[in-house]
């Protein structure tokens, strides 16, 4: 009975006084108007001044911008005024919703924009719309096609790093001395910066003349090693070292998975006679399937992103074997200042990725439905 | 059987110390180059002491080795002062979004709200949702929005845009936490006669410091090494750190000592965050792996 009830009413249930001052309720909404107005007063203003059809008004944009934060914060009061200790409850989501709608969605909407227009930042013409041009134009640019695949190359080797860190969580999970320091250790290079690692490791440990690592190929057999010259190995020299950052992520969660695993099923099963190896295929990586999946997703979420290392390694070379989306588009930004194609080609990314993710996480909820 | 048991020990503690060995080179090479000069780089030496006489090349040239600390240096200015920036910003970004996100995930756990069509689970997924978007599709229009708002080169837009990219993370985090916390602690606060603000942080906040913690340092640490925005949003007053070391690498004739010296200070910080919180940041990370 309870369990119906708590459905319809708040987790947290508070009695609440059933009136509010009228005059409260009145002037709360006459904040929220006043502030809105206030603001469009002066978006319209500063539109005209920027357009130049009138002479006064402010530099920059700023003004409307304090306007638009006044109107944020009479909005909330507003609530604690007309709707009382109800509207006191909405405080905790609103400034997070309101913040993530300013930032996100605004300039979403302004890309979209910006996505259909010819516009270059280092020429004097400023935006002009253009239609469907930049997506014509994507369809027959080959690089940004070979940046898509690259992706899903880089996505595919997520299976190995999960395969590696698997390993270092049993064997940290393992019987061990010293866990403390190991654990450590193999946190550590999540800690670094992918711009720092690209110098420590791209640049100077993978040098081709007297790199650590260049001299080990080297002993171990490879005449002239050389990590960024052929597209197979720079994509491999990349994936190494964008691995090598984020494998201990990967290895802590699996870790938190390994350790929440119900004892009384690994003894029953030792009681049994289980050995190692059926016993991890047959017990241990069922139960942690979920935990697996969550960390995979996360990771693949992440290694969309990719792009700090290729931007500093190879700026995607050699002929774009190594490129990623991301930084494909950051150089049609910073060297090309191609603003309006740049953000078409980030937007169809976007729908790519939106996708791809709904269909992941699709197959993935099937496939944990189903009954084993 | 004590034999097997003795060959499994070895091949563990082989396994384990080979991958540490991989996790700690790339910063001990990096550490040693500081002190390496020209001969010592192209010939590959190693060791220090042994393979090679350790020098001040490398802290000199950033102006922070004991014969120059007390001089002028310029680039020591330029280093200090990119510190400083991504110092600033990173912990402003991460304070805004654990705010930001321990608020909306406890009212999340705790109340049940409609804004619209949208109800709390679709709430929860528009903030989660935020973690997919790629940084890039954001760059270029948030560009154009802070030149009209002469947010460009300044700390706030960018202390703006990284507390976007950690709130969600934030959001997961402090969720789990709260639905960790029993209700019954805030009712019978209520019944005290505190409000729910009161209850919330008087009774809930002391209980979840913890898990604040964490969300804050992982926080910290993605600001601390985002390069994207700033590559693309600042000049010269707001430069952060990566952005520095990534116009150093990008210059020929590499230095390769002051490369190593600015590289390792730039990581320093974030290592010793690492040894000392290492429990928070893997705790941290764990919430995420439990629940899914």
């Amino acid at each position: 009975m309870s369990n119906l009830k708590s459905y319809t009413r708040d987790p947290l249930y508070v009695v609440e006084p059933l009136s509010i001052n009228p005059t409260k309720k009145n002037f709360g909404k006459c904040l929220v108007w006043g502030a809105f107005s206030l603001m469009l007063i002066l978006a319209i203003i500063q539109y005209f001044k920027s357009n130049g059809s009138i002479s006064f008004g402010f530099e920059t944009w700023r003004p409307v911008l304090y306007a638009y934060i006044f109107w944020g914060f009479s909005i909330g009061y507003s609530r604690v005024l007309i709707y009382g200790e109800k509207g006191k409850r909405s405080l905790f989501v609103i400034p997070a919703v309101m913040f993530i709608i300013s930032i996100v969605i605004f300039p979403l909407i302004f890309g979209l924009y910006v996505s259909f227009t010819d516009w270059n930042l280092s020429s004097f013409e400023g935006r002009k719309f253009n239609g469907l041009d930049n997506f014509y134009q994507m369809l027959s640019d080959p690089y940004y096609w070979n940046a898509l695949y690259n992706m899903l190359i880089y996505i595919f080797f997520v299976i190995v790093e999960f395969a590696i860190a698997f390993g270092l969580a049993l064997l940290l999970n393992a019987n061990i001395v010293a866990r403390k320091f190991f654990r450590v250790s193999f946190l550590l290079p999540l800690m670094l910066s992918p711009v720092a690692v690209s110098w420590m490791v791209g640049k100077s440990m993978m040098e081709v003349r007297f790199g650590p690592i260049t001299k080990l190929a080297k002993t171990l057999g490879w005449d002239s090693p050389a990590f960024f010259s052929s597209p197979e190995i720079a994509k491999i020299s990349i994936m190494v070292m964008d691995s090598w950052t984020y494998i201990p992520f990967m290895m802590i969660m699996l870790l938190a998975g390994l350790q929440g695993l119900p004892r009384e099923v690994l003894e029953a099963a030792k009681v049994d006679g289980a050995t190692k190896w059926p016993m991890f295929w047959k017990i241990i990586f069922p139960i942690m399937l979920p935990v697996s999946l969550t960390a995979i997703l996360i990771r693949i979420i992440f290694k969309l992103k990719i792009a700090d290392i290729i931007i500093n390694v190879t700026s995607g070379g050699p002929g774009g074997a190594t490129d990623s989306v991301t930084s494909f588009i950051f150089r049609e930004y910073r060297d090309r200042s191609n603003v309006g194609y740049g953000t078409l080609l980030a937007f169809v990314y976007l729908i790519c990725i939106v996708i791809f993710m709904t269909i992941l996480i699709k197959i993935i909820n099937r496939w944990m439905e189903r009954p084993s | 059987m004590s034999k097997h048991n003795y060959t499994e020990k070895i091949i563990i503690y082989s396994l384990l110390i080979l991958w540490a060995f991989i996790c700690l080179f790339p910063i001990f090479w990096t550490v040693t180059t500081t002190f390496k000069i020209a001969p010592n780089v192209q010939k590959g030496d190693i060791l220090p002491w042994i393979d090679f006489v350790p020098r001040w090349k490398g802290l000199r040239s950033l102006g922070l080795s004991p014969d120059t600390i007390f001089n002028e240096s310029t680039v020591r200015d330029e280093f200090l002062k990119r510190f400083f920036n991504t110092f600033i910003i990173s912990t402003c970004a991460s304070m805004l979004a654990v705010f930001l996100g321990t608020t909306a995930a406890y009212g999340l756990s705790r109340f049940n709200y409609k804004f619209g069509p949208m109800r709390n689970p679709d709430i929860s997924f528009f903030f989660l949702s935020q973690l997919i978007l790629p940084p890039v599709v954001l760059a270029m229009p948030v560009l154009v929005l802070y030149r009209e708002l002469d947010f460009l080169d300044t700390r706030i837009g960018l202390i703006l845009l990284y507390t976007l990219t950690v709130l969600p993370i934030v959001i997961w985090i402090m969720r789990d936490q709260f639905n960790a916390v029993p209700i019954e602690l805030e009712e019978a606060a209520l019944v005290d006669g505190e409000t729910v603000w009161g209850s919330f942080r008087r009774i809930v906040l002391p209980i979840v410091i913890p898990g604040i913690v964490s969300a804050f340092i992982l926080s910290l640490v993605l600001c601390w090494n985002e390069y994207l925005f700033a590559a693309l949003l600042t000049s010269t007053d707001a430069k952060t750190l990566p952005v520095m070391v990534a116009s150093q690498t990008g210059s020929q004739g590499i230095n390769w000592w002051s490369m190593a010296a600015l590289s390792g200070a730039s990581i320093a910080p974030l290592v010793v965050v690492c040894i000392f919180l290492e429990k928070y940041i893997v705790k941290g990370m764990a919430a995420g792996a439990i629940k899914g």
